[in-house]
C-alpha cells in the first residue's frame, strides 16, 4: 500500500483534489463539503511533503502516466525546481480552505457553496498539474482547467457585487486569448520537431537553431505564458479579478495563480529552450528586463493611488511579479534563485495581506477602501498586528521573509554590475512603503467611531499561521534559500 | 561565574523582556511603571561587565541565529560597541525613572504601550552597539526606527501623524535606498558581511568608487542626521519629552553616529580613508552642518526644538572625527559620543521638567523662573557647560582630542570650526539660564517639579562632572578602538 503510494505521489499530488472536486459538488451541506474540501487539501499538502522528501533523495522523478513510456506517453516530472511551486500551491491552498470556513457562507448562498468548494478544488487540482507535467500539450489542459475553474470562483463573487461579472469576463477573454496563444506555439514547435514532451523538445530543439517558426513558436508560447503570469502589460485582468472575487477566492488566487504560470515561464525559458542561447539572451534583455522595471514601478504607483484596498493589493502584486520577473531577466544562478526565493515569500506575504483585509471587510460588513480602515487597528489588535507584520515583510524589512528575498535579489544584481537596476528596485519598494503606511497610518492614527469587533479565532487562525511563516522565514531562511539555489543549478546548471 | 557570552545575553535581552512583561503586569501600574529602572540596572551590570572584558582585550564572537548560509545575526564586542552599549543601558535607568515621572505628571494615554515601544527601542539600539556584522548592524537599525515611531506618533493627532510620516519617509527611506545596497555592495566587494577594526575594503575596491561608497553609507545613515537628511529630528521632538531624551539625544542618534564611526573606521578603516581622501569631502560637509545648525538653534524660540538643532550640530562632531581619519580625532568622536550623551539628555529632562511642571515649551517664557526652580535651571547650566565643554565637565574631554585630531590631520580650517561652534553653543545654550536666573518675571506661574523627575535630572548632570575625572577607562577603550595598545 505504502509502496504504491509512495510510486505514485506524483500523480496523486493532482489527482487528490481532482476527484475530491467531483464529489464535493454531491453534498448540499456546507460543513461537510468544507470539511472535505479541507481533508483533500491536508493530503495534497502532505502527498507533496512526502515528494519533497523524495526529491531529496532522488533529486529527478519522471512518473509515465498510464505506463506510457515518454515521450509518446505523458511524462509528469517533479525535479527541484517544481517542487518549490507544488508546496507552495498546495501548502497556500490549504491555509485559505481553513480560512474559507467562515468567510465562505458570508458571500455565497448556501445552495452553491459546495459548487464553490468544487470549483475551489479543481482549480488547485488544474495549478497543481500545471506545475509537474512535462508535456507541453498537457500543460496546455492544465492551464485551460485552472483558468475556468478560477473564472468560475471569480464569477461567484457577484452574488456580492455584479462587477465580479465583468472581471470574470475580461479574466476569461483575455485568459483564453493568452491559452490561445499558447497553444499556437506549441502546436509550431509540434510541426517542427513532432514532440510534445518537453525534454523531448529540449534535446531536439538543439539540431534547429535560427528556425524562424521556433522562433515564431516560442515567442507565442512566451507571450501566452506572460498573460497567465500577469506579466506587465499583459495584467489588466489581474485587479479586478482580485478585487471582486468572493474573499476566500482572492487570497487563493492571489498566494497562488500566478505562481505557477512564473514557474512555467521559467522553465520555458531556462530548460525548454536552454539550447537557443541567443534567443534567449535577447528575449530576457530586451522584452523581459523592460517589462519587470516599469511592472515594478507601474504597479507600486497604481497602489499608492488606489482607495479600494483588494485592487491596492493586485496592483501590488504586479509590482512584486516584476521583481520576480526582473530576476528571471538578469539571468545567473544567483538571481534566479532570488526569483524562486521572491516567488515563495510572495506567495506567504500576499496570503497573509489578503487574509488580513478580508478579515477586516468581513467584520466591517462593507467593502475594504481606505477610509473604511480607520480605527480598525485598534478593534481588531491581532489582524491587525498580522497586517502589519506582512506588510513589513512586503516591503522587505529585516527578520521578515521579504528580506531575504530583497536581499538576495540586490545581491544577485550587484554581482552581476548592474547596481543601477539594484538601486530602481529599492527605490521601488520603499515606494511600496508609501501604499503600506498608508493603510497602516490609518488603522492607527484615525479613531472616528467606537466599533465593538470580538474577533473570532476560527478567522485569525490561519492568518496567524501565515504570519508566522513570514517571521520563521525571516529568521531560518536557509530551507528555502538552499531549495531555491538548487532549482536555479538544475534550471541553468546544464546550460553553463 | 557568568561568561561573557551571558552578558551580552543579559544586556541585550533584559529590555526585550520588560518589553514582553509589561503588557501582562499592565494591571498593577506601580510594577509596570518600575519594570523600566530594574531592567535598565540588569542591562548596565552587564553592560559594565562587557566593558571590563573589552577593556581586558577578550575577542567574543555569539552566533545567535543562522539566517541562511553565509547570513547570521551574531554579537560581538568592539571597544566602541562597548561605550555605545553602556551609555545606552546606563542612561536608560535614569530615563526609565524619568518616564514614570512624566507619564504620571502629564498624564498621558496609552502608559503601556509606550513603556513596552521604549523598551524595545532601547533592546534594538543594544544590538547595534554589539552587532558582530554589518546585517546585524541594519537589521536593528531597522527595528529601531520602527520601534520609536508608536512613540513618536504617541498622541496620535494631525501633527504626530505628519511628524511620523515625515520621520518614517526619511529615515526608511534613506536606510532602504542607500545603506542596505551599500552593505551589500560591501558584502560582495569582500565576500562577507563582517568587519575587522583595521578596515576591511583596503584593495578590495576600486579606489576611484571609495567615495561614493562612503557617501551611500554617510547619506544612508539618516540617524547620524548630517545635513540635508537632518529634518526628521526636529519633526520628532513631537514625541514625549522622554523620548526626546533618551532616544532622540541618546540611543537613536547615538546608533546613528556609532554606525557612521564603525564604517569610518571597521569597514573604510583610518589608514585607507587617509590614504585615499575618500572621507575629505564629509569633512566639509561635517563642518557645515555643524555650523549651520549651531545658527539655526540660535533663532529657535522653542526649547526642545533649540535642543534638537543643538544635537544635530553635536552629532556632526562625531562625524567630523572620523572623517579626520586621525586617530586622535576618532577618539575625540568615540568619547563624545558619552559626553554628549550625558550633557543633552539633562538638558531634554530639563525641558521635559519645564513642560511638566509649569507647562513651558518657549524659551521667552523662562524669564525669572529661577528662583522658584532652582535646581533644575542648575542642572540645565551644568549639562550646557558640558556641552559647550567648559572644564570640569566631561564634554571638555571629548573637544579637547577632537581638536588635537583636527591638528593632526592638517585641516586646521576645522579647529577654527570648533572655536567658532562653541562660541555659539555658549550663545544659545547660555541664554536659558541666564533668562531664569537674571531675568525679570513676567506672569506668576507656579513651577512644580515632581520628585521621580527632579532626581534623574540631577543625576545626569552630576554625571557629567563626574565623567571628567573619570574618563580614563573610556579613553583607553578608544585608543584600543584605533589600534594603540
Amino acid at each position: 500500500m505504502i509502496d504504491i503510494l509512495s510510486k505514485n505521489l506524483p500523480i496523486l499530488v493532482v489527482l487528490c483534489p481532482l476527484i475530491t472536486s467531483l464529489f464535493v459538488v454531491l453534498i448540499p451541506n456546507i460543513f461537510f463539503s468544507w470539511i472535505l474540501t479541507t481533508l483533500s487539501t491536508f493530503l495534497t499538502f502532505l502527498f507533496s511533503i512526502l515528494l519533497y522528501q523524495d526529491i531529496q533523495i532522488h533529486s529527478h522523478i519522471s512518473y509515465a502516466l498510464g505506463k506510457w513510456m515518454p515521450p509518446i506517453g505523458i511524462e509528469y516530472i517533479i525535479d527541484k525546481v517544481a517542487i518549490i511551486p507544488i508546496i507552495i500551491i498546495s501548502g497556500i491552498s490549504f491555509i485559505a480552505t481553513i480560512f474559507a470556513y467562515k468567510i465562505m457562507p458570508e458571500e455565497i448562498e448556501k445552495k452553491s457553496i459546495s459548487k464553490v468548494y468544487s470549483l475551489w478544488l479543481l482549480a488547485i487540482a488544474g495549478l497543481l498539474g500545471l506545475v509537474t507535467t512535462g508535456d507541453a500539450f498537457n500543460l496546455f489542459v492544465f492551464l485551460e482547467i485552472s483558468s475556468l475553474a478560477s473564472v468560475a470562483l471569480v464569477a461567484m463573487g457577484a452574488q456580492k457585487d455584479k462587477q465580479a461579472l465583468v472581471a470574470a469576463y475580461n479574466y476569461l477573454i483575455i485568459g483564453a486569448v493568452g491559452a490561445t496563444l499558447y497553444v499556437i506555439g506549441v502546436g509550431l514547435l509540434y510541426g517542427i520537431t513532432g514532440t510534445l514532451n518537453m525534454e523531448d523538445l529540449t534535446n531536439r530543439i538543439s539540431d534547429l537553431n535560427n528556425n524562424k517558426a521556433l522562433i515564431a513558436g516560442f515567442g507565442f508560447m512566451i507571450i501566452g505564458i506572460m498573460v497567465k503570469a500577469a506579466v506587465f502589460p499583459l495584467h489588466i485582468w489581474l485587479p479586478r479579478a482580485y478585487a471582486y472575487a468572493p474573499s476566500a477566492v482572492s487570497v487563493l488566487l492571489a498566494a497562488t495563480a500566478t505562481k505557477a504560470s512564473l514557474y512555467i515561464l521559467a522553465r520555458i525559458l531556462f530548460s525548454v529552450f536552454e539550447n537557443s542561447e541567443k534567443l534567449i539572451n535577447n528575449t530576457l534583455l530586451y522584452v523581459i528586463l523592460p517589462l519587470s522595471i516599469i511592472a515594478m514601478f507601474a504597479g507600486t504607483i497604481m497602489a499608492i493611488y488606489e482607495k479600494d484596498i483588494k485592487r491596492l493589493l493586485a496592483h501590488s502584486s504586479v509590482a512584486q511579479i516584476g521583481y520576480i520577473t526582473l530576476a528571471f531577466a538578469i539571468g545567473t544562478k544567483a538571481s534566479i534563485a532570488a526569483g524562486f526565493i521572491h516567488m515563495f515569500n510572495h506567495a506567504i506575504i500576499k496570503g497573509g495581506l489578503f487574509i488580513a483585509i478580508t478579515s477586516l471587510g468581513f467584520f466591517i460588513q462593507k467593502r475594504v477602501t481606505i477610509n473604511n480602515l480607520s480605527g480598525l487597528g485598534r478593534a481588531m489588535p491581532i489582524t491587525f498586528f498580522c497586517f502589519v507584520l506582512c506588510s513589513l515583510s512586503l516591503a522587505g524589512l529585516p527578520l521578515t521573509a521579504g528580506f531575504i528575498s530583497k536581499l538576495y535579489l540586490i545581491k544577485a544584481t550587484i554581482s552581476s554590475d548592474a547596481i543601477w537596476i539594484a538601486i530602481l528596485i529599492l527605490i521601488s519598494s520603499a515606494l511600496s512603503v508609501v501604499y503600506l503606511w498608508k493603510m497602516i497610518e490609518v488603522m492607527w492614527m484615525r479613531e472616528e467611531r467606537k466599533i465593538v469587533i470580538k474577533e473570532n479565532p476560527s478567522i485569525y487562525i490561519s492568518l496567524i499561521i501565515i504570519t508566522f511563516f513570514n517571521v520563521y522565514f525571516g529568521l531560518d531562511a536557509s530551507l528555502i534559500v538552499n531549495g531555491s539555489f538548487e532549482a536555479a543549478e538544475k534550471l541553468i546548471g546544464d546550460l553553463k | 561565574m557568568i561568561t561573557i557570552e551571558n552578558f551580552i545575553l543579559i544586556t541585550i535581552l533584559s529590555p526585550l523582556i520588560v518589553c514582553v512583561l509589561t503588557p501582562f503586569i499592565s494591571k498593577s501600574t506601580v510594577l509596570r511603571d518600575f519594570l523600566g529602572p530594574i531592567g535598565g540596572v540588569i542591562s548596565s551590570w552587564g553592560a559594565f561587565n562587557i566593558m571590563s572584558s573589552a577593556l581586558n582585550n577578550q575577542n567574543i564572537n555569539l552566533e545567535i541565529v543562522k539566517i541562511a548560509e553565509g547570513i547570521s545575526i551574531g554579537f560581538e564586542i568592539t571597544p566602541l560597541g562597548a561605550i555605545f552599549g553602556l551609555v545606552a543601558s546606563f542612561l536608560w535607568i535614569f530615563a526609565a525613572i524619568y518616564s514614570v515621572g512624566y507619564m504620571r505628571g502629564n498624564k498621558e494615554k496609552n502608559q503601556t504601550r509606550f513603556y513596552a515601544f521604549y523598551a524595545i527601542a532601547v533592546h534594538a539600539a543594544l544590538c547595534i552597539a554589539y552587532a558582530g556584522d554589518l546585517l546585524t548592524l541594519f537589521i536593528f537599525y531597522e527595528v529601531l526606527t520602527f520601534s520609536t515611531y508608536p512613540l513618536v506618533t504617541h498622541k496620535q493627532n494631525e501633527m504626530a501623524q505628519k511628524a511620523g510620516r515625515l520621520y518614517m519617509s526619511i529615515l526608511v527611506g534613506s536606510s532602504v535606498i542607500l545603506l542596505l545596497p551599500a552593505i551589500i555592495w560591501v558584502w560582495v566587494a569582500t565576500g562577507s558581511l563582517e568587519m575587522s577594526h583595521n578596515g576591511v575594503l583596503d584593495g578590495k575596491i576600486d579606489v576611484a568608487y571609495a567615495p561614493l561608497l562612503l557617501a551611500m553609507f554617510v547619506f544612508g545613515i539618516g540617524k547620524a542626521a548630517l545635513m540635508p537628511i537632518h529634518k526628521w529630528l526636529p519633526a520628532a521632538m513631537v514625541a514625549p519629552t522622554p523620548v526626546s531624551a533618551l532616544l532622540h539625544a541618546v540611543a537613536v542618534v547615538k546608533a546613528g553616529v556609532f554606525t557612521m564611526l564603525i564604517v569610518l573606521t571597521n569597514v573604510f578603516g583610518i589608514d585607507f580613508l587617509a590614504k585615499t581622501g575618500a572621507s575629505e569631502w564629509l569633512i566639509w560637509l561635517a563642518s557645515f552642518t555643524l555650523l549651520a545648525t549651531s545658527i539655526i538653534a540660535i533663532y529657535k524660540d522653542d526649547l526642545k526644538a533649540r535642543l534638537a538643532y543643538s544635537t544635530i550640530s553635536q552629532l556632526s562632531y562625531i562625524s567630523l572625527g572620523g572623517a579626520l581619519a586621525t586617530s586622535m580625532a576618532t577618539q575625540g568622536a568615540a568619547l563624545h559620543i558619552i559626553t554628549h550623551a550625558a550633557g543633552k539628555i539633562t538638558l531634554f529632562f530639563v525641558a521635559g521638567a519645564l513642560y511638566v511642571g509649569a507647562k513651558i515649551t518657549k524659551i521667552s517664557d523662562l524669564n525669572g523662573h529661577g528662583k522658584s526652580a532652582s535646581l533644575i535651571f542648575l542642572a540645565f547650566f551644568i549639562g550646557s557647560l558640558s556641552i559647550i565643554g567648559v572644564p570640569p565637565m566631561a564634554g571638555s574631554w571629548s573637544k579637547f582630542f577632537l581638536m588635537l585630531g583636527a591638528a593632526d590631520s592638517g585641516y586646521e580650517v576645522v579647529i577654527g570650526v570648533f572655536c567658532i561652534s562653541t562660541i555659539l553653543n555658549a550663545f544659545y545654550l547660555m541664554e536659558i539660564p541666564a533668562r531664569a536666573f537674571f531675568f525679570k518675571k513676567e506672569r506668576e506661574v507656579s513651577v512644580k517639579i515632581p520628585k521621580l523627575i527632579l532626581i534623574p535630572t540631577l543625576i545626569t548632570s552630576f554625571l557629567t562632572i563626574l565623567l571628567f575625572f573619570f574618563i580614563e577607562p573610556f579613553q583607553n577603550l578608544t585608543s584600543m578602538m584605533v589600534g594603540k595598545i
